[in-house]
């Protein structure tokens, strides 16, 4: 919302630095984003005549126009913009002036030609943000004059405020003006408007004296009309022009800017209609029907259903959308000579929906959906008509109001304890009223409390929180008292928190960087990379690639690999810690936690070593893999994970690499080594301690083992047959060598495994050191088929 | 043999023992010289064919030959060693600066500030909270006072999924619904802290990704005021961001709170002079906070007269990226390894 200080000041003295006030509403919750300073820097622009407008002979993207800056001479100008016509008035900055910008206009030369000056659009005067085209004045202005003088325009300051939704007052420059006299203890006025009154006999309506019902009283808490005669539609005032163009609104004619006019001062939005092209002697407000179709203001046909409100005529068809815009069938025109002037309050949650549906936020529906004051209506269809007055316009005596149903205004009962428990202060319930009375609330003492009646201009409140925020908010959140509450329990994180801190730092420390890729995918990306392909899906994604939530870490990894790849980066080593969406029967996925890693330029040992580290590193023992194929890895290199649990090996994710077409497919030209762990066997294991296992102090003896056994066996299959057969004795069982080739038969390679062997009470003899290798030797045969090699 | 045949005997022992060159000439010449037929090994056997007197006096003087040879060949021996380890350490010599080094590991930038956080906000006695990502309108609006077709919906723009009755199942928009699962879940009194991911349906650019990180806070107890909350944002603003920079309160609108809260810090940049990252006001925009909504209680069937309490929240990667420098969001989640390794 953008004020003018100007503005402001006709309804309260404000004085001092423009910078201090604005820190004011700021402070008030009225947020300023920017303060800027308009109206100044005219000095030098003045007001030309278009003479006429030639093309350059050699430019097509700029023309020549001369004009008549007073002397009544032809001056001319090299001008890159085609908005303006012959006769037409224009801003001329003449030679030597300074623009707002600091630039001087100087005379030069544009590809040949002479240009004098320059022709401005209104942005460039910093008389508001219209920037398309050069800036036709309206009226009729005395050529030379400077254009401030022209039009009425003196140096003034215009704050662009951040208005919350629960702040329907300050919608309006009355509103803002009240608040912020309140909290500088200003007399704060609504002036009372003089509008060219007919005489009091006058005919109300000329033989069509218009009627009003409302027929749906929950849609419409009041409908108030007024009739303007003797309108002229025409341009607006210079003054009033500047105002709207401040405010971000375009001047359009002297009727459409009065009413936009009085919306931006009273926050009142509000409706004309040429009365002559209203049929039939009534208004009636209802409920629109299904499929009820009109076309608005902007031309554009909508279609209606039975949560949207209408203005029907006499003969029952929709002339306007309720609160959200006018139809074309009553549009104002040149040729309008009476207004029927409507002042309405409509039930907020249903422009709220109306405007969001049909694609029609308007300054109008943004200040309905936050509540308007119901009791403005009189004021503003005066103001209205006082404003009119100068095209000549009269306002006839009469008006018809119809109500329907307002919001409840009982008092409100606020207990000041409460107030104090909320806000941490100690105040009684004068120094409460002290701060709600400027406002508008009136308060009434009830022993230690109030009741509180809320003005009809703040729709948003009605409880005693409520209340209370708006103490808290003109004591200033600034001075209100602070302290810090003692936590009566000791912070700290869960065991699963701890371990997944604790499962980034053990991978980070084997150089592995972590990778944050969004979670949203394409439903290719998962296909593509073997990933789960029922996933969740978006109903209004932004795009195609962001359409489904990710069943694995893959897709996303790899597409952080390739985009390492494709930046001539090879070789990047990356994880991530995150859940993925695995549809249910219920609503809602289950969210499982997993550890992504991606090693590109590694062939799949590098994985496991990762998995190994890892899973050594939270205490998991007597895990297994078995090589096995998948989608989206490589078919003789990836094996699942089986981690123990209770009831036996749990699935616990893939090792292995990356299938090749995959990589490729993705524009990688390495090998990229993989492993994705689902997390829920891992962290947070209900361990407890891990208990201390002694350190014998006795001599270790070490036996090597070899076996020739077939490639269907894998080698921690075998590993942990030998640790089963060792018994208590074995310290450690390690592969130390593989080898295929001369002397193993095909299908077959020989694993060596050296094993310790060591006691906690005594020295192994060798009898008992050669019969424990002997178990091991026996159960490899009969687990495995495994021969020893000699 | 005489005197001088020992002294001779001696001197030639002595010389052979200097000039053996390495550790092996060495123990050959050791291994001759203790052989039966060396002249000071001869001399001492042929003794016993002297006069005592003779006999005494050679063999004394033949026990100081041979003590001279031993020495010598001690002497040698140490040399020698020296010797062959100075030229095996000169053998093993290496440039350390050749070495190619190592390749650290990272935790990506939003890991570590919310880790951060998450420390601050325990050592206040938070706990930290977390919940589920994909939830229902229930839980990320309704409950937090945001009825369907409320107004203030449209405050976040909302990716929703195809699961359940249309437009019930979403992609959380902000992390409190873990607010609400906590109360649901536990009673009064909680302190605890949400971090997590959300999502919105925002066109990605410089100072948005559709996915981002947040955290946000809860106090409800007994006796919570307004104060609390003003204490606790800055307390945690001196500790997290330092001593010099301090917190402020503007009155605010969330439909989960009242009275609603923005919170600003002091500028890290200019320390509340006035710059350009700060638009000249001296403050930043952190987050938004306020006292929990009666409705929110009621909805969580906790007793607002019993209770009050505060909740406050901030985007953990837009606090980060300005910390840091990094003018563009949308570079914390390209993945792209040279933003990695710088943190």
């Amino acid at each position: 919302m953008k004020v003018l200080l100007s503005w402001l000041r006709e309804f309260a003295p404000f004085e001092g630095d423009p910078v201090e006030l604005g820190d004011q509403m700021s402070d008030l919750g009225m947020a300023v984003e920017s303060i800027d300073h308009v109206g100044g820097g005219l000095d030098g622009v003045v007001v030309a005549r278009v003479l006429a407008l030639r093309p350059h002979p050699d430019a097509e993207r700029i023309q020549l126009v001369d004009v008549d800056a007073g002397d009544g001479e032809a001056t001319q100008i090299c001008c890159g913009a085609f908005n303006m016509a012959e006769g037409d008035l224009v801003p001329l900055a003449t030679l030597g002036t300074t623009m707002a910008n600091g630039m001087t206009i100087e005379r030069r030369k544009l590809r040949g030609e002479w240009s004098n000056g320059m022709l401005c659009s209104a942005r460039e005067l910093a008389m508001g943000d219209d920037h398309e085209g050069i800036w036709v004045l309206p009226g009729d202005l005395a050529l030379g004059t400077p254009l401030a003088e022209a039009i009425g325009v003196t140096p003034d300051v215009l704050y662009d405020l951040e208005i919350n939704p629960n702040r329907p007052d300050a919608m309006s420059v009355a509103g803002v003006a009240r608040d912020l006299a309140a909290r500088l203890r200003l007399p704060f006025e609504l002036p009372t408007p003089k509008p060219r009154r007919a005489g009091a006999d006058a005919p109300w309506g000329a033989g069509r004296p218009p009627t009003v019902e409302i027929s749906a009283p929950e849609l419409c808490g009041r409908f108030h009309v007024r009739v303007l005669e003797d309108v002229v539609v025409g341009s607006s005032p210079a003054w009033m022009a500047h105002r709207l163009r401040c405010a971000g609104m375009r001047p359009i004619n002297s009727v459409v800017d009065v009413s936009n006019y009085v919306m931006l001062e009273l926050g009142q939005p509000n409706h004309t209609y040429d009365l002559d092209l209203v049929s039939g002697p009534g208004l009636r407000v209802r409920w629109a029907n299904d499929g009820e179709r009109i076309t608005t203001l902007d031309d554009a046909e909508r279609t209606l259903d039975g949560a949207d409100g209408v203005i029907a005529d006499a003969e029952d068809r929709a002339i306007g959308i309720a609160g959200v815009m006018g139809g074309a069938s009553t549009e104002i025109s040149a040729s309008t000579q009476r207004v029927l002037l409507e002042m309405a309050w409509w039930d907020p949650m249903t422009i709220a929906r109306s405007s969001r549906r049909l694609g029609l936020r308007s300054e109008a529906s943004m200040r309905f959906e936050r509540g308007c004051d119901p009791e403005v209506v009189e004021r503003a269809a005066e103001r209205f008509a006082e404003l009119l007055a100068t095209s000549g316009a009269t306002l006839l005596a009469g008006s018809l109001d119809a109500r329907g149903e307002l919001p409840d205004r009982q008092p409100v009962r606020v207990r000041t304890a409460r107030v104090n428990r909320l806000l941490g202060t100690d105040l009684d319930a004068g120094a409460v009223a002290a701060e709600l009375t400027p406002i508008g609330f009136t308060c009434a003492s009830a022993g230690a409390d109030l009741d509180v009646v809320v003005p009809s201009y703040r729709y948003d409140t009605r409880t005693e929180t409520d209340v209370v925020e708006e103490v808290a908010r003109h004591l200033s959140y600034s001075s209100l008292p602070s302290r810090r509450p003692a936590s009566p329990q000791t912070g700290s994180l869960t065991d699963r928190q701890r371990d997944r801190r604790r499962l980034r730092a053990v991978v980070a420390g084997l150089g592995l960087a972590e990778a944050m890729p969004s979670p949203l995918l394409s439903p290719e990306q998962l296909e593509r990379c073997g990933a789960p392909t029922d996933a969740m899906v978006l109903t209004n994604p932004m795009a195609a690639e962001e359409s489904v939530l990710r069943t694995s870490l893959r897709p996303g990894l790899l597409a952080a690999v390739a985009h390492n790849a494709a930046h001539r980066n090879p070789g990047v080593r990356l994880f991530e810690v995150g859940t993925v969406f695995l549809p249910t029967d219920g609503v809602l996925p289950d969210e499982p936690e997993h550890l992504g890693v991606a090693l590109a330029g590694d062939e799949a040992p590098a994985a496991v070593a990762v998995l190994d580290v890892v899973l050594e590193s939270f205490g998991i023992e007597g895990w297994d893999l078995h090589n096995e194929p998948t989608p989206g890895l490589h078919p003789t290199r990836s094996a699942r994970i089986l981690l123990p649990a209770g009831a036996g090996p749990t699935e616990a994710g893939w090792v292995g690499e990356i299938d090749p077409a995959v990589v490729e497919a993705l524009g990688i030209d390495e090998r990229v080594a993989w492993l994705e762990l689902d997390l829920a066997a891992v962290l947070a294991r209900p361990a407890g301690p891990a208990h201390y296992r002694t350190v014998s102090r006795f001599p270790s003896s070490d036996v090597d083992l070899a076996f020739v056994v077939s490639d269907d066996v894998s080698a921690m299959a075998l590993r942990r047959t030998l640790v089963a057969a060792g018994g208590d004795l074995v310290a450690w069982v390690r592969l130390f060598d593989t080898y295929r080739g001369a002397g193993i038969e095909d299908g077959h390679r020989s694993l060596a495994y050296r094993v310790r062997l060591q006691a906690a009470d005594r020295t192994l003899t060798d009898a008992e050191v050669a019969e424990v290798s002997a178990a091991m030797v026996a159960a490899a045969g009969s687990h495995h088929q495994a021969r020893q090699r000699g | 043999m005489n005197a001088e045949d020992v002294d001779r005997a001696a001197s030639e022992a002595v010389a052979s023992v200097r000039a053996a060159d390495d550790l092996e000439s060495l123990a050959a010449v050791e291994a001759a010289l203790g052989a039966k037929s060396a002249p000071l090994n001869a001399a001492k056997r042929s003794l016993g064919a002297l006069e005592p007197d003779q006999r005494k006096e050679l063999g004394r003087r033949l026990n100081e030959a041979r003590a001279e040879v031993a020495t010598a060949v001690e002497t040698r021996r140490s040399e020698l060693a020296a010797a062959a380890r100075a030229e095996l350490l000169e053998a093993e010599r290496l440039d350390l600066t050749e070495s190619p080094g190592g390749r650290a590991g990272h935790l990506h930038l939003v890991t570590q500030a919310r880790d951060e956080l998450e420390d601050v906000f325990v050592g206040m006695g938070f706990t930290v909270a977390e919940g589920p990502e994909v939830e229902t309108d229930w839980y990320n609006f309704e409950a937090l006072n945001l009825p369907p077709a409320h107004p203030a919906r449209g405050m976040w723009d909302t990716l929703y999924l195809d699961s359940g009755e249309p437009g019930t199942v979403l992609l959380r928009t902000h992390t409190s619904p873990v607010q609400i699962r906590v109360m649901s879940e536990s009673e009064p009194p909680i302190y605890s802290v949400m971090p997590g991911r959300v999502y919105r349906r925002d066109t990605a650019d410089a100072s948005h990704t559709p996915v981002f990180h947040q955290i946000e806070g809860l106090v409800v107890d007994r006796g919570i005021s307004f104060a609390d909350l003003a204490g606790t944002l800055e307390a945690f603003t001196t500790t997290y961001f330092g001593r010099s920079i301090h917190s402020r309160l503007r009155p605010s609108y969330f439909p989960f709170t009242e009275p609603s809260a923005e919170f600003d810090i002091t500028c890290v940049f200019c320390g509340g002079d006035g710059c350009r990252s700060c638009g000249g006001t001296g403050w930043l925009e952190l987050g938004g906070c306020g006292m929990v909504h009666p409705n929110v209680f009621a909805a969580v069937g906790y007793d607002p007269e019993e209770w009050t309490g505060f909740a406050f929240g901030f985007g953990i990667d837009r606090m980060t990226a300005q910390r840091n420098g990094v003018d563009d969001l949308r570079e914390l989640f390209t993945n792209d390894i040279r933003f990695l390794e710088q943190f």
